[in-house]
């Protein structure tokens, strides 16, 4: 029982995927990185120049297609 | 070692933090940059003080009294800038439109594609005073806020403060980099070289902090600068490589392009899409903060461009 939420997985719309606590994450090309922060943001734009983390380069997507703004899964 | 002075006030508060007589100081600047840097410096008391000024003068009233008056006028100049800014009028503006739809040249874009050396040393310098406590002001608001909202901050903070890990702690990088740059690192030494807009940045964020009545402010400003740190951090780091800075300044760099994407989520959401909740009728004042930190940085990016030619 909890006062407050906290999930662990969090997903951001038209952002990257949040996941708090120590995880493995492979990446498309089959290597594992570990999280190293609290709080890690997975990208899930595919844009991203440090995949599988989130460097803020969807925001420039949304900028660009602002009219289409909801990304796929 | 404290500042040159700017003007008069800045004179006379110098003068009075070495001798301990303060009774007779007045609360007139000359100037914005006299005012600027007499408040920089009654607000680095509270930080890391001066070798020649007596620890004591931390709650010095009258010093207490010149710092009131300084705030007085400056957060009412800055209260003007919002409220005359169009962005004001927008009933259903929040903090992501806020960010998305301010304006401002980017400093980080003339770095990437165009800076020579010395222009990114004097940003580097410039930088120093903020970065070199860099989340300092913030952690003032922590004992001002609720369960939820400390609990988000402190997630955060404790990022920017390393992780317990006193190596990665930012501002610890933030040094690093500078002496790999061949640059002095020690206490906020090139604090003569920077030029108002850079104070008014640093007094903003610790005005913020320190006024518990300004709490809300402190947040957006926090948010609005987590929110525009990843991009500009990955131009900067761009930049620094194609001038063949030492790896650790970009690395820098890289971390805050990783970590202020994920600090951005959780400062509009978790922190101020929280305190709102609580504190309805804060959110001008959110607004107002986040403003105000993108203002500023604007002012400052504007007055480099323009005397590089660029604007
Ligand atoms: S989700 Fe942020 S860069 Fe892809």
């Amino acid at each position: 029982m909890s006062d407050f939420d906290r999930p662990t997985v969090v997903m951001c719309p038209a952002g990257p995927m949040l996941l708090r606590g120590d995880h493995e994450v492979q990446d498309a090309d089959g290597t594992v990185h570990r999280t190293k922060r609290p709080v890690s943001a997975v990208c899930m734009c595919g844009s991203s120049a440090t995949k599988p983390w989130c460097d803020g380069t969807h925001k420039l997507l949304a900028a660009r297609s602002r009219e289409s703004d909801k990304k796929p899964g | 070692m404290l500042p040159k002075s700017r003007g008069t006030l800045s004179a006379d508060v110098f003068t009075a933090l070495q001798s301990g007589s303060t009774a007779h100081l007045g609360t007139e600047p000359e100037s914005e940059e006299d005012a600027q840097i007499a408040l920089w410096t009654l607000y680095e008391l509270h930080y890391r003080g001066f070798d020649e000024v007596d620890p004591e003068l931390e709650w010095d009233p009258d010093l207490l009294r010149v710092r009131r008056s300084l705030e007085r006028t400056f957060e009412a100049d800055l209260r003007r800038q919002w409220e005359e800014s169009p962005l004001h009028a927008d009933p259903d503006l929040d903090l992501t439109g806020l960010v998305e739809r301010h304006d401002g040249p980017s400093l980080a874009r003339f770095v990437r594609r165009k800076a020579d050396r010395e222009q990114v040393l004097e940003i580097l310098k410039h930088r120093s005073i903020y970065h070199l406590k860099e989340a300092d002001p913030t952690s003032w608001v922590v004992p001002r806020l609720e369960t939820r909202v400390k609990a988000a901050l402190m997630e955060i903070q404790f990022d920017e403060y390393g992780n317990g890990d006193p190596n990665r702690l930012h501002h610890h990088l933030f040094r690093r980099g500078m002496e790999a740059a061949g640059l002095r690192t020690d206490h906020a030494c090139y604090i003569d070289e920077v030029p108002v807009e850079i104070l008014a940045m640093n007094n903003a964020v610790t005005m913020f902090g320190l006024h518990r009545r300004l709490r809300g402010a402190a947040l957006g400003h926090f948010a609005a600068f987590e929110s525009t740190s990843s991009i500009p951090s990955r131009m900067l780091a761009q930049g620094l490589r194609r001038l063949d800075f030492p790896e650790q300044m970009a690395a820098y760099y890289d971390e805050h392009v990783e970590a202020d994407a994920v600090h951005e989520q959780v400062a509009v959401r978790d922190v101020c899409g929280a305190y709102l909740e609580e504190e309805p009728n804060d959110r001008d004042l959110v607004l107002f903060g986040a403003f105000t930190g993108m203002e500023l940085e604007a002012h400052y990016a504007r007055l480099m461009l323009a005397q590089w030619g660029e604007s």
